[in-house]
Formats: structure tokens, sequence, C-alpha cells
């Protein structure tokens, strides 16, 4: 709801996640005198922080160190991640989980009540926290129920973003669409947060939320900001089939072993054993996601995985963990398990094969979370700081919320109390321009496409073109299949043409978004030859430092995405062969 | 897959359109994989576009998809099509609320009543971050883990009978997270709660129906929150038996 001075703030947060609830904390702590508004299209504690499991990393025990941490990290995302960046992130990681400790957040506790921690894939030591395997809901209840406690924080929710209003180069808000009523307004700050999430929606098979539809990355490039590292899309090897729902990896961290069909530890054939009966760091089912997936599809080829109505899989097999252990520390992924495959995981595996999971890339941001554009910032899986380069870890991301949503929370308030307000006429004139785009676009005409079918058809290009294992020729017809489904949208027809709650008009306004998301990624893999982290090419099957120890940016054009490339910060950790 | 189908009853109010919601029936084919989330998303795609509710993670978790599923409140991304053959099954919005369209009902009245609950950590004094954490043990965060669960899927709101009577009644989720922090080791909060809790439509209201409980996907148990809300508030001596920090003040 807005605050006493109509849709007037200092800052403006878009979206209630992780990333977008620690900012605005962040905020209201960092000077009292400043108006706060979040702004999300779903009440915040539905977004999609929600479904996290496993756990959020943090060096918090004598036995591991921040060096540790960033090398685990680095070593992850096969030298993509700017190494400033990571060390910077290990060092305020441990202060923002005790922050989040001390709001409360039920983290699983040792019997000395200290906060325990667990393995975690890719991870040298036991650093990742958890809540159970319910990390992500309690992170982000935490942060909601906090936030109320601070009464310049205001909200509106379910509204939805549909664009950026910029005035002389520099950002003064958005154009907002209120759900309940169907008006759009300006929303009018000094600063803007973007922390919109990912946009695993792009593709036909994901973990992800349905709202997960890129956008705030869409908004932000097509206001001119680059798009970093847009072709890492990180696989999870564990969704169950048909659903895309996530097993939690804390299920391997727990001691989980993955089987092939005749019951055979197979990852051990690729380089990641010898098998052990308690799980070794980084070895087996520890290893890191984008090598998992790749032994699965690989084992796959060899004739070797079970075949389903939703095509292969392999088994998770928690059996010998027993019912305690698991009740304890993996109720959901029982819950999980028993509701959608009707299988006790306490007494049968559970079927799993890979699935998109997380967008390495995002926004271009500084340190900060500054982008290029003046007065918009961006947190979270929306924005590209870098911290996960071409893989990221498993348990990163929730730190990254936390760590990055504070510092763009900090650095945007410090910006809007240096500036003066925005002017708000003209800003009343681009939203009126915005409402009639709509109208025109959505409301008034009676074109022959179908939402769905645009979906899916896009869907089906990018699992095609830009999955596990990539090419050239795969690559390029996703590429033309996407310039064509850009062109068919512009018939779209809308059978809901209402004010009130009209879910049909927030779905074309998402499906634009992904329909652009989806053209960086394709494009920025296309032009990326060489493979690295969760980017594997058939045709390029190495890694190629000479050329491509770069971050790709993908600038908008009317044309489709131009794809430009920016250094790698390397601190301590030079480049070296990744082998688990 | 088969060619069997199954016939959902699904509530439509259009404000503008419609004087008052009415039941609009739609085939679709039985999947026996499908919740009736599914079901509705197979409407909202292929038959009429023109359906609205809410959905997200649809798995269970995100609150967002409670409706009422033959009469009953459910999470319709947790509701099997097969439990219901051979149906019709009637799909209607959550009870209790108004509604604001089709299957998408008005969630203020709760937000409202969230905040008042002071749902955060209260303490005198705050420890600095540098400190490190509060240690909790496994036992102590057993005592509050299960009220801690709660989704916000309003289940427990459509099923209760007093709130159906008497809206202002503050209600069995924010009673449960009241409770929750309450009960928290960490937190000195309870006093600055009580005036809420103890209010004529806090917790006295109750007349311990228990269907709240009976609905909850989470296994919160709302009813018991209120219940031993009750007995806390009752005597301090009591209150000091039940929650050994009571009056450590
Ligand atoms: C199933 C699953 C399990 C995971 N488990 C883990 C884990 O164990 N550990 C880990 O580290 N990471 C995990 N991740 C990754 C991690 O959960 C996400 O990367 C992270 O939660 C993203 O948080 P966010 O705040 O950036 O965005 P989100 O939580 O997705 O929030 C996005 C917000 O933006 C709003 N929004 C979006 N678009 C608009 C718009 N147009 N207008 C207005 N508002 C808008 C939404 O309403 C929402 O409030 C998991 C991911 C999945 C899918
Ligand atoms: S107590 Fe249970 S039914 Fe009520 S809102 Fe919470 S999770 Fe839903
Ligand atoms: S869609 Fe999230 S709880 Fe059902």
């Amino acid at each position: 709801m807005p605050g006493e001075d109509g849709y007037q703030h200092d800052l403006l947060v878009i979206g209630g996640g992780g990333a977008g609830l620690r900012a605005a904390i962040a905020a209201a702590e960092e000077s009292n005198r400043l108006s706060i508004a979040v702004l999300s299209k779903v009440y915040p504690m539905r977004s999609h922080t929600v479904s996290a499991e496993g756990g959020t990393a943090a060096v918090m025990r004598d036995d591991d160190s921040l060096d540790t941490h960033a090398k685990d990290t680095i070593f992850g995302s096969d030298f993509l991640a700017d190494q400033d960046v990571v060390e910077t992130f290990v060092r305020e990681a441990p202060g923002e989980v005790i922050q989040l400790e001390h709001w409360g957040c039920p983290w699983s506790r040792d019997p000395d009540g200290r906060v325990s921690v667990r393995p975690f894939g890719g991870m040298t030591v036991n650093r990742t926290l958890y809540a159970a395997d319910k990390t992500g809901f309690h992170m982000l209840h935490s942060l909601f129920q906090t936030s109320l406690k601070y009464e310049k924080i205001v909200r509106y929710d379910e509204w939805f973003a549909t664009s950026l209003l910029i005035e002389d180069g520099t950002v003064c808000g958005v154009t907002a669409l209120n759900l309940h009523d169907g008006r759009m307004r300006p929303i009018v700050a000094k600063a803007v947060i973007m922390c919109t999430g990912g946009a695993g929606r792009i593709f036909p098979f994901t973990t992800n939320a349905a709202i997960k539809t890129g956008d705030g990355m869409a908004l932000a490039y097509r206001a001119g900001v680059p798009l970093k590292d847009m072709e890492f899309v990180q696989y999870h090897p564990t969704g169950l089939p048909g659903t895309g729902i996530l097993i939690t990896e804390a299920a391997r961290g727990e001691g989980g072993h993955l089987k092939n069909k005749d019951g055979y530890r197979y990852l051990q054939d690729y380089g990641l054993g010898p098998p052990t009966d308690t799980p070794v760091h980084r070895k087996m089912e520890l290893g890191p996601r984008d090598i998992l997936s790749r032994c699965h599809i690989q084992e796959h080829q060899k004739g070797r995985t079970f075949d389903g109505p939703y095509g292969h899989y392999v088994h998770l097999d928690l059996r010998h963990l027993g019912e305690k252990l698991i009740d304890k520390n993996l109720p959901f992924v029982r819950e999980l398990a028993r509701n959608y495959v009707g299988i006790d995981p306490v007494h049968e595996p559970i079927p799993v094969r890979p699935v998109v999971h997380y967008m390495m890339g995002g926004i271009s941001t500084d340190i900060t979370g500054k982008t290029s554009l003046d007065g918009l910032y961006a947190a979270g899986e929306a924005a590209c700081v870098s911290i996960n380069g071409a893989n990221r870890l498993g348990s990163n991301s929730l730190t990254e919320l936390l760590v990055f949503g504070a510092r763009a929370g900090r650095s945007a308030a410090r910006h809007a109390l240096e500036r003066a307000a925005p002017r708000s006429n003209p800003l009343a004139q681009l939203a009126s321009d915005e409402r009639r785009r709509l109208d025109q676009r959505f409301l008034r005409v009676d074109g022959r496409e179908k939402i769905a079918d645009i979906r899916e058809e896009m869907q089906k290009a990018m699992e095609s073109g830009c999955g596990i294992y990539r090419d050239r020729a795969t690559m390029e017809a996703t590429c033309q299949t996407l310039a064509k489904l850009r062109e068919r949208f512009a018939h779209i027809s809308l059978a809901d043409k209402d004010a009130v709650f009209n879910t049909e008009l927030i779905a074309a306004l998402e499906l634009e978004c992904t329909l652009e998301v989806a053209e960086t990624v394709a494009r920025s893999a296309l032009a990326r030859e060489e493979s690295r982290g969760s980017h594997t090419r058939t045709d390029f099957p190495k890694r190629d430092d000479a050329r491509f120890l770069k971050h790709s940016l993908a600038y908008r054009t009317p044309d489709g995405p131009r794809i430009e490339y920016l250094p790698v910060t390397i601190t301590r950790w030079p480049p070296e062969e990744r082998k688990y | 897959m088969s060619d069997a189908t199954i016939t959902l009853e699904v509530t439509r109010y259009r404000p503008g359109h419609d004087r008052e919601p009415h039941p609009q029936s739609f085939e679709v084919p039985f999947q026996k994989d499908w919740v009736v989330l599914d079901a509705l998303n197979h409407i909202k795609d292929r038959i009429d576009g023109t359906l609205s509710y809410r959905w997200s993670c649809r798995m269970g978790v995100c609150g967002s998809c409670g409706m009422m599923v033959n009469g009953v409140p459910k999470l319709t991304c947790a509701a099997f099509l097969r439990d219901y053959r051979p149906g019709p099954i009637r799909v209607e919005p959550l009870a209790n609320f108004p509604v604001i369209r089709d299957l998408v009902i008005a969630l203020d009245d709760f937000m409202e009543k969230l905040r008042r609950v002071k749902p955060w950590i209260i303490r005198a004094e705050e420890k600095p971050v540098s400190e490190g954490e509060y240690r909790q043990t496994p036992a102590q965060l057993e005592t509050y883990k299960q009220f801690s669960m709660c989704i916000n899927c309003m289940l427990c709101y459509a099923a209760c009978p007093v709130y159906g009577l008497a809206p202002a009644f503050v209600g069995p989720a924010a009673i449960a997270l009241a409770y929750r922090y309450n009960l928290d080791s960490r937190d000195e909060g309870y006093r600055l709660r009580e005036p809420v809790m103890s209010d004529a439509v806090g917790v006295w209201e109750c007349t311990f129906v228990g269907e709240c409980s009976v609905v909850c996907p989470k296994g919160v148990d709302p009813a018991a929150a209120i219940q031993r809300s009750k007995l806390a508030g009752a005597t301090d001596w009591l209150l000091s038996m039940v929650m050994p920090w009571g009056g450590r003040r």
C-alpha cells in the first residue's frame, strides 16, 4: 500500500524474495529518513526463495577458513567468478547468517546449541547451515516477518512492474500494474533495486516456480543494461521426473547414493570415485552439479538409465540412512517423494533426473549492486555480480541473497539520500504511455496466437539448443525459432480483457520477458566457443582461457542481442584445470 | 495416459460482469498424476484463458493455491484428481474470505493481523552480530519448531467457524505464529504480544472446534497453539510452569 506521499518513495525494491527483503531491511537500518517500498507480483512470502531446501553456506567452524570457501567457489565456477567479489562474499557471509539467526531463523542445531553445518556438493568442509530441508522457507519467513517491524517499509503486494521509468539517463522508478484493480501507476523513487529472481521458466522442465520468468532481467535489458553470463544455466542432477520438483542436494549431503538401473553407483566411472559408505567432500555424489548432470546423460547414452513415461531417470537411494535421520534432516524430501511420485524413500529409491534449476547469469552489477544505469541496482538471482561464474555451488545462492541484497540495499540507500526527488509530471506521462502500450498490444487486439503455444515452443527450443550438451547447429536453430516466436508474439490474443486480477495479461507480460531472456541465453551460448562449467559444447569440448576467460555481456538491439566481453577479475587463484 | 476425463465445477466471479458467483463446468483429461492445480492450468491454457487463481511453487510450500475442493480447504497443488474420482470436483474460493475474482480471495485482513501479533524476535537488548549466534539447543528448537512451519495458506481460516462469524478474531495462523515467537528461547516479547492475544478477539474467542488443525497441510496444529496460549494467559504462575523463561524479564 502506498505511503503518505502517494506513490513517491526514496527507495523502491522490486521483488519480495530473499534478496529484496534483505535489501529493504538493510536500507531501513542505513537511515531512518528513507521511505522504502517493496513491490512484488506475489505476496512476499510466496516468492520463490520459499522453495529452497538444502541450505546456505558460510564459514562457521574452526576447521574451515574464508580462503577455503573462496577457493571452492572459484573452482566450482570454473574460474569465471570475479575473485574480488568472492572474497567479499565469503567474508560477509558469516555475519549475514548470524544476523538471520538473531532475526529468528530456526536453524538446525548441534547438541551444544550452535547452528549445525552439513556437507554440500563441491565444498571441501561442512559449511552449509540449514533448517532441516526447508531452509529457504524459514529464511524467507524470518526475513518477511522481521521486515514487518520496520514501519518505514511499505509494500505494494501483487503489483507487477512493467517497465523502468527513466529520465535524462537516470532511473526514477517503475510503471506497475496493480493486479487488484488493473490500474497502471508510476511508482516514483530515487533508486530502484531489482530483486526479481531467476528465469527457469524459459525451459520446459525446471525446479523453478511459475513466477520465475526473468521479468527484472528483461526490464533492465530493455533499458540498455547488459545481461552478464546468460549462457550459464545450471541443471540440478536430482529432480522428480514429470513435475521437476527438486530433491535437495542435502539428500546426498546426508549420504544418499545415485544408482543406475543395475543398482551401481555409476559416478565412480567418471573420475569421481572411489565410492565410500560415508560421504566424502567433493567426491561421488558430492561432486558439483554440472559434472553430475553430464554423468547422467552419458550414463543414459550407455543405456544404463531407467525409462519412464517422463524420460530417462536414475535412482537416488536413501534407504540406508534410516527413517530416523530422514525424518530429522530430510522430512520435506520424504513428503515430496510420497506426494508427488508415490514413493516412500525410507523403503524405496527415488526416481530422479537432471532438471533446470538456476541462472548463473543476470543483470550485470558491480560489487555494490550498482548497474551501468544511474539509479538502478540489482541483487539475488536476477543479478550477476559475479560469484557463480560458470557453475554455482549449491547453498551459495541463499547466502548471495543476504550478502549482496544487503550491499545493494545500503548503496542504493546512500544514493537515494544524496539525490533530489524526481519530477513527477513527466513520469505520469510515461506511465500513461505504458498503459496505452499494454492496451493496444494486449487488450484491444484480436490476434491469432495463444500464450500457451508460444510458451511451449520457446521452452522446447531452449531445451533442444541450450540443454546440458550444446552445439552450433542446434543453437542456431534455437535462435531462429526464438526470433520467429518474437514475431508471432506480436499477434498474441487474450480472451481476458478485464481489469481486475487479469492473470492472462500477466502471463502475456511474463512471456514477453521470457522470450527476451531466452534470446540472450541462446546468443551468449552460441558465441562462447568453449566448454566451461555448465556450458558444455560438443563442438568445442575444452575450456579456452585464451579466448574466453571473460564474462559475456548481452546488449539489446532491435535485431536481437549483441554480445560483448568483460575481463574476469583474478586475485589469488590463477586458473588451473578443474578436476575433482 | 488415457482417454478418460473428469469434470471440474469451478466457481466464477468476474466483478463488472457477474452479479454473484456461479459455477462453470469444465471437462479436463483425467491423468492419474495430475493435481487439481494441473487441471486448472489446463483450463487456463487450453479452454478458457479468463479463469483467475493464484499459484506458484506447485510443491506445497508457497501457500498460494488454497481453494475449497469439494467443500474442504485444500492446497490444490497437493490434491490429486485420482482421489476425487469419478467427479465432478467442486472448486471454490476459500470460504470466509471476500472474493476478488473467480478463485482469488482477499488477504488484507490476515496481513494486517499478522503484523499486529508482532511476529519477530523482540529482546530487551540485542546482541551484536560480532558476538555470534544465540545458543539454542535442539530441545529448545523443538518446543516452537512446529509452529514455525506455517506457510500462510489460509486453509485454517477457511475452516474456522469462529472466523466465519466474527471476522475480527485474530485467527489460527496468526496466533500460532505469535505463540511460535513466545516459545522461542531467543525471544522476550511475550508481554508485548499479550494485549493482542488476550484481547476479546484474541485467543479467548476460540471455541476450540479444532477444524483448523484438521485442515492444516503442514501439521502446524494451530488449535494447540490457541489452547496453550489460553492456558498461558490464565495465570502467570502457570506461565512460568509451561514456559520456564516466562519470568525472566
Ligand atoms: C527448488 C529450489 C531449491 C533451491 N535450494 C537452494 C538451496 O538449498 N540453497 C541455495 O543457496 N539456493 C537454493 N536455490 C536457489 C535459490 O533459492 C534462489 O536462487 C533464490 O531464492 C532467489 O531469490 P531472489 O530473492 O533472488 O528471488 P525470488 O525469491 O525468486 O523472488 C523474486 C521476487 O521478485 C518478484 N517479482 C518478479 N518479477 C516481478 C515483476 N515483474 N513485478 C513485481 N515483482 C516481481 C516476485 O514477486 C518475488 O517476490 C533453490 C532454488 C530452487 C528452485
Ligand atoms: S496454520 Fe496451517 S492451515 Fe493455517 S495458514 Fe498456517 S499452514 Fe495454512
Ligand atoms: S502452488 Fe505453492 S502451495 Fe500450491
